[in-house]
């Protein structure tokens, strides 16, 4: 059954779209990650425009956001006065973003840009993951579990403008996470994703946040960058599809709840180096594509629509 | 098309004969009279495509040639080159009067019944058409042309040769012009020409337009006239769908 996008202007099969949004959505219930990343080089791959895989991957983040925090909230895992700091700095960021992501696309690099920073934050990401991960296993498999200090001192704790977040059990300056917000916001809105995959790490090895509250604040924080990004791109761009994204969204949810229960069942330490292999795999291909000679070395793009 | 169309097709075709065979010995009729089966594409929520059909009659023998034209805009080329290894856009060039949409379908080849002056007169055939480069006109930019209108044959946006007029018996004509689903927008242009002794004896222009129509047409609309407000909706339906999402979840 086809259905046609409105704003994407393009028709594409319904069971297609459920079922992107369902893979993606077990993959990041499995995992534990928002799945962006995955979702957007597959729109582009289905033929959605990278500008409106972009903006309309924003939104659907801002649902799966919220279902994800209300599960954590209910735990008690979410630290709201870092949640406010972090989206502070993440709101400015994603303005950012969005009027970067404007200028590019008015000169025709916005496609590379999209490329350039999967291939780089994603092999990043990705080789850390792999390495942290194998590395775990292997020394919890020689000499059994460690314990590990709270937290490091380091020349974070030297910045101004100190304050308490009681939940997290910091006493750090308020600049180092609304930087971090600051910066994943860009990140979100070049890239239309939750950017959880640079600001979890960043929030336990830079903040020295406990575990079990990071991926709650985080996905606290996300929402309202997300909803910040959908709105910009929404006003400056015109290019969120609001029927993509309801369909995204409903194959995501249920994909979600199934991979969230296997992957309760499965070793954490082992899902991370799956995770990080898929990451890998993820930016290896689009570095791939960036490096091989087009089919087609020319585009065509209005400048002024006929009509 | 489905069969109801097709049907309602051939019942047009049948009264064209009937009318054609009536009235045409009465009195001096119009040299060529033609018209099309639909004059309004919808693009609706299922939409895969269109195909129309033109239909029409000559006072005698002759040729016929359809070109569909869309409305033309202000359209950039850009080349992707190897740049530390990898390929980016570089250089751009812009064109105007870009037809966003071209089709030309004849009895006969074009070569074989049109003058060349005459055809570029009429901007009939891709190679006569009027897309000119905003700034000079180099080696580089007949590069750019040429990558364009590949580029839109490929998207079968452009249909040099569409179809062939087919006549039955020799004055009553048909064609069939398919639109795919990426059919942009707008305002389109039919002529029907009559083509005699390499000359154009007779010509008719009707319109044919493409719309967005139903759901789909609204959320377009509403996205870039009310854009704040599209936006603010988004994200509430995204918020309501997370929300729902938990609560259906949550007891299981």
């Amino acid at each position: 059954m086809q259905i046609y996008l409105p704003i994407a202007e393009l028709s594409v099969n319904i069971f297609l779209l459920l079922g992107i949004g369902g893979g993606v959505g077990f993959l990041s219930g499995l995992f534990g990650v928002g799945g962006g990343f995955l979702m957007t080089p597959l729109l582009i791959f289905i033929g959605v425009p990278p500008a409106v895989a972009v903006a309309t991957q924003s939104n659907q983040v801002v649902a799966s956001s919220v279902s994800g925090v209300l599960a954590h909230w209910s735990r008690d895992n979410v630290d709201f006065k870092m949640g406010f700091v972090l989206l502070a700095g993440g709101v400015l960021g994603s303005t950012v973003g969005v009027g970067l992501f404007s200028l590019l696309s008015h000169f025709g690099q916005v496609d590379l840009v999209i490329s350039l920073f999967y291939v780089f934050f994603l092999g990043f990401i990705g080789l850390l993951m792999f390495w942290e991960s194998t590395r775990t296993i292997l020394r919890t498999r020689r000499r059994g579990p460690q314990l590990k200090k709270l937290h490091e001192h380091n020349w974070v704790h030297g910045l101004p403008l100190k304050m308490r977040f009681r939940k997290s059990r910091l006493y750090i300056s308020a600049l180092m996470p609304a930087g971090i917000g600051f910066f994943v916001g860009i990140l979100s809105a070049i890239m239309g994703v939750g950017g959880a995959f640079i600001m979890v790490p960043a929030m336990i090895y830079l903040l020295g946040m406990p575990t079990s509250i990071v991926v709650g604040t985080s996905l606290f924080q996300i929402i309202f960058v997300a909803a910040n990004v959908t709105f910009l791109q929404a006003v400056q761009n015109q290019t969120v599809d609001l029927t993509l994204a309801l369909a995204l969204t409903v194959g995501g949810v249920i994909g979600a709840q199934i991979g969230g229960r296997l992957g309760a069942k499965l070793p954490g330490e082992q899902l991370r180096v799956l995770l990080a292999a898929l990451i890998l795999f993820v930016a290896i291909r689009l570095a791939w594509e960036l490096g091989t000679r087009p089919a087609e070395l020319y585009s065509v793009m209005w400048l002024a629509p006929p009509g | 098309m489905s069969k109801p169309s097709n049907m309602r097709r051939h019942f047009l075709l049948l009264l064209l004969l009937a009318f054609s065979g009536l009235a045409t010995p009465a009195k001096a009729a119009e040299p060529l009279v033609a018209d099309l089966s639909n004059h309004l594409i919808a693009i609706t929520t299922g939409f895969t495509g269109a195909q129309v059909l033109l239909f029409g009659a000559t006072d005698g023998p002759g040729d016929v040639v359809v070109v569909v034209r869309g409305p033309t805009g202000r359209a950039v080329v850009r080349r992707k080159d190897r740049v530390f290894g990898i390929w980016i856009n570089s250089a751009g060039r812009d064109f105007a009067e870009v037809p966003n949409f071209y089709a030309v379908a004849s009895s006969r080849p074009l070569e074989l019944m049109l003058g060349q002056e005459t055809a570029q007169h009429y901007g009939i055939g891709l190679a006569n058409l009027n897309i000119r480069p905003v700034s000079e006109t180099s080696a580089a930019s007949t590069d750019m042309l040429q990558a364009l209108t590949r580029i839109k044959i490929d998207e079968l946006l452009y249909q040099p040769s569409a179809g062939k007029v087919i006549f039955l018996g020799d004055r009553l004509f048909r064609v069939d012009f398919h639109f795919p689903a990426n059919v942009p927008t707008g305002s389109y242009l039919v002529e029907v020409l009559l083509i005699r002794d390499g000359q154009i004896a007779s010509a008719q222009t009707t319109p044919l337009v493409v719309s967005k129509i139903g759901v789909g047409a609204d959320i377009f609309e509403f996205a870039h006239r009310h854009a704040a407000a599209y936006g603010i909706i988004s994200i509430i339906i995204a918020l309501l769908a997370g929300w729902a999402a938990h609560l259906a979840f949550r007891r299981t």
